[in-house]
């Protein structure tokens, strides 16, 4: 099971949790699982995340891989300038 | 897995010639406004003189009657846009309602820019005006005028107006059990004011399209691609029938990835029948573009008399324009990202009021926020007597810590930027009477993104190289000079184009820090699949196995040494692509993802007039992690480039609003950016420690040279005054006031 850091204002959409498990083997499977388990969130997944896997923050690769001892932190999608 | 490979790179790291100088300083290369078509019109775009007002009617027929006018548009003219553009379409023009002194709220195309100026006087517009709000402040009291109705996200806390759209926090540990352990704390509020990214070149646009809906535009921009799908989006149109050319471009810095003008000139030509071209005014660039963010933040600092933070907490009002925005996200974050800290709490409020709507300016949102926390950091350093170097080494952030918005670090270079502050001579330079030295550290994340790139072995051994990011800051050299280290040729064997939007796949902006990482690294990839073609070949040729084939100083070698076969150049391995199989390229398409953070270490010395608070900067260091800096002169460029921009937000660029809501100082007389004989030279120390995901360890670098700025300027005539100075810019009437204050 993957371990997911869910910070600050994010908690809200995790019934307040700060760190949720999920059976996941890669990023698609991520943003599938969690606005299942979580509905609240799909908003912010719509609008856009990044997540940063094992310090790598990931904006698009579906197949990023996500071991079970991966740390996983859900982001704003970051952008730039 | 690690991209990075570690090797003596043979031309990576020198001073090669740039290779868009001649065009450049002979005036032959093509900028955003120099490309004509046959029988072009010239479009101009009517703009409200309200800050909020709604349109009751607009009356074109006396401009459509005036001769050698070919087409009037408003908004009627322009379809329903796509899910999730419409604020995009809102604000290329206006709907129901205009949101900010300059909206757009019609445009004329016509067959001399006097007639189109003339026509411009003839469109009666009926207005409505309306309470508006411009100040982030009275934004976001209950009670304030309400700029979009409905915008508000679920997590927004209460008592705050409904101008406060979206909320977020970020941060671990406890501030509270933080600030018990300190010795010393400090609680401060900074404003910052709404600066421009001060690009030379207006937005200019050539647009052409049919009534079949097919058409083509070629534009000023950062990313060509993304002006392709805003446009077709805002329009109703198919991505493939609309081929977008960018030109040269006279600066971007975030300021040019999205559209103002090119969707209203598409509009123009559809209607017209004919090509239009549309370039705005300087008055226009300052009302109607994207400006930054002005702020107002509150920190919370708490220190031990040895110098560890023991708790450091942000909140952050963001004002973003008219339109609902994420940029508090990326203040909140990078706040105190330089740290290694147990109790951290940052917390960022977006808030929409009547001004143009912001675009990104080199880190979008970093620099304010590096602001006040760095300025408060300073603040307890001076108070405990403490040195600000030694206390920012003691909490620096390394590999492995947990940053402040989550991830923990790969390794980065902030450490030794900060070492390299030590042994800068600027440092340890005695100073001169009302004079102040400041110390900032800054971050900024980077990422890769969309990314396509074709590379072609010609048939006399040179390469090309085609690419779709508009290049800023020295991309074509960086990309031609990776290709080259990666055959082992030399770097004008090499030529690099940017190419148009119906000859590549797509490409995010030259934004984001993101080209010289993910750009290189496919053309990286490129090259090492036609060594690989290349391999195929001459195995055949040779009649041996492929892996007796090796690529080694620019030849293909055999290495059965029983065939006697002399290695062979890319020369002569052109001369028989089409006997081997025909011409030989590779495409590499990918999410180029795996950019490393990059940091960065400022230091400025300032002098202040006593007698009229004019402040000089006498001396400025910018140091920063590289990764591997491709070409010295690019990086030194862009860590200099990113210094001046952040001192002109510092010291004198503020937009300027009346009490009627209107911007006061629309052009650069009045919007006073720093120009060279301004500034001191900027000196540069480039440190490289390698990004582990690329393959030469390239971090992107153009953005974090913005981030610590405006706290180095801060903190420097803070302490040259002996005032602290918590709103920026510091123009002279602001520095006078306090040191009158404090007399």
């Amino acid at each position: 099971m993957a371990h997911i850091q869910i910070f600050g204002s994010l908690r809200d959409l995790f019934a307040g949790e700060d760190s949720v498990e999920l059976d996941v083997k890669n990023l698609r499977e991520l943003l599938l699982k969690l606005p299942a388990a979580y509905p609240d969130c799909q908003e912010e997944i719509d609008e856009g995340v990044s997540v940063s896997i094992d310090g790598k923050i990931i904006n698009d690769d579906w197949f990023t891989p996500i071991r079970p001892d991966s740390e996983v932190v859900v982001l704003p999608r970051i952008v730039g300038g | 897995m690690s991209e990075y490979q570690a090797k003596e790179f043979k031309v990576l790291g020198q001073r090669l010639q740039r290779p868009d100088g001649i065009d450049k300083v002979t005036g032959r290369a093509k900028y955003g406004a120099d490309t004509e078509a046959a029988g072009m019109l010239h479009g101009k775009i009517l703009r409200s003189p309200h800050a909020h007002a709604r349109i009751l009617s607009i009356d074109t027929s006396a401009a459509e009657a005036l001769n050698g006018v070919k087409a009037v548009v408003t908004r009627a003219d322009f379809p329903t846009a796509a899910k999730g553009y419409e604020d995009v379409q809102d604000n290329c023009m206006a709907g129901e309602r205009a949101l900010y002194d300059g909206h757009a709220v019609a445009a004329v195309a016509a067959t001399s820019k006097r007639i189109a100026k003339q026509a411009l006087k003839l469109i009666k517009v009926e207005y409505e005006t309306l309470p508006h709000v411009t100040e982030v402040e009275a934004a976001i009291t209950v009670g304030a005028p309400i700029v979009q109705a409905g915008q508000v996200s679920k997590r927004v806390p209460e008592g705050y107006s409904d101008n406060v759209v979206r909320y977020v926090s970020f941060g671990h540990g406890d501030i509270d059990a933080g600030i018990a352990q300190a010795d010393a704390t400090i609680e401060r509020t900074y404003r910052t004011e709404a600066s421009h990214q001060g690009y030379i070149e207006p937005h200019a646009c050539l647009a052409t399209l049919n009534e079949d809906g097919r058409g083509d535009l070629w534009v000023c921009t950062q990313g060509h691609f993304w002006i392709r799908d805003m446009s077709c989006a805002v329009l109703g149109l198919e991505s493939a029938n609309l081929r977008v050319t960018a030109s040269e471009i006279g600066g971007g810095f975030g300021g040019k990835t999205t559209v103002f003008i090119e969707p209203v000139a598409l509009a123009l030509s559809k209607k017209s029948g004919h090509a239009v071209k549309l370039v705005m005014t300087r008055e226009e660039v300052l009302r109607a573009t994207g400006p930054t963010i002005s702020t107002l933040m509150h920190v919370k600092l708490g220190m031990t008399n040895d110098g560890r933070i023991t708790a450091a907490y942000a909140k952050l009002f963001y004002q973003s324009g008219a339109y609902k925005q994420g940029c508090a996200d990326f203040g909140a974050m990078p706040a105190f990202a330089p740290y290694d800290l147990e109790n951290v709490h940052t917390e960022g409020f977006d808030v929409v009021t009547n001004r143009p709507r912001t675009a990104s300016y080199r880190a979008p949102g970093a620099p304010t926020a590096c602001y006040a926390a760095e300025s408060a950091i300073d603040e307890l350093c001076q108070q405990l007597n403490l040195d600000p170097l030694a206390v920012r080494l003691k909490n620096a952030a390394k590999e492995g810590t947990k940053s402040s918005y989550g991830p923990t670090y790969e390794d980065h270079g902030l450490i030794q930027c900060l070492e390299a502050v030590k042994d800068t001579e600027h440092w340890n330079a005695p100073l001169g009477a009302n004079q102040g030295r400041g110390l900032a550290a800054g971050f900024w994340f980077n990422f890769g993104g969309e990314t396509s790139v074709s590379t072609f072995l010609n048939t006399d051994g040179s390469i090309t190289v085609t690419e779709g990011n508009p290049d800023i800051g020295g991309s074509r050299a960086s990309i031609s000079m990776m290709v080259a280290e990666e055959f082992g040729i030399n770097y004008d064997q090499v030529r690099t184009t940017v190419t148009d939007t119906g000859s590549m796949g797509q490409n995010e902006p030259t934004h984001g820090s993101r080209v010289t990482f993910a750009v290189g690294m496919a053309a990286i990839k490129c090259s090492r699949s036609i060594k690989a073609e290349i391999a195929q070949r001459l195995a055949k040729t040779w009649d041996v196995a492929v892996d007796q084939v090796s690529w080694q100083d620019g030849k293909a070698h055999c290495l059965d040494a029983s065939k006697g076969i002399e290695p062979m150049s890319l020369p002569e391995i052109g001369a028989i692509a089409n006997n081997t199989g025909g011409p030989i390229g590779a495409h590499h398409g990918s999410n180029m993802e795996g950019a490393g953070v990059a940091f960065g270490v400022h230091i400025c010395d300032t002098e202040v007039d006593p007698e009229t608070g004019y402040v000089t900067v006498q001396r400025y260091t910018a140091i920063q992690d590289a990764g591997k800096a491709i070409q010295p002169d690019y990086v030194e460029g862009q860590l200099q480039g990113g210094a001046v921009q952040g001192i002109g937000w510092a010291l004198n660029e503020e937009y300027v609003y009346g009490e009627d809501g209107r911007l006061q100082n629309p052009g650069f007389l009045d919007y006073r950016i720093p120009v060279a004989s301004d500034m001191p030279m900027i000196d540069t120390v480039i440190i490289e420690v390698p990004n582990p995901g690329h393959p030469f360890g390239v971090r992107g670098v153009g953005e974090t040279p913005i981030v610590p700025p405006l706290a180095a300027v801060g903190n420097a005539v803070s302490r040259a005054v002996g005032v602290r100075y918590n709103h920026l810019p510091m123009s002279p009437p602001r520095v006078l006031a306090g040191i009158q204050a404090a007399k």
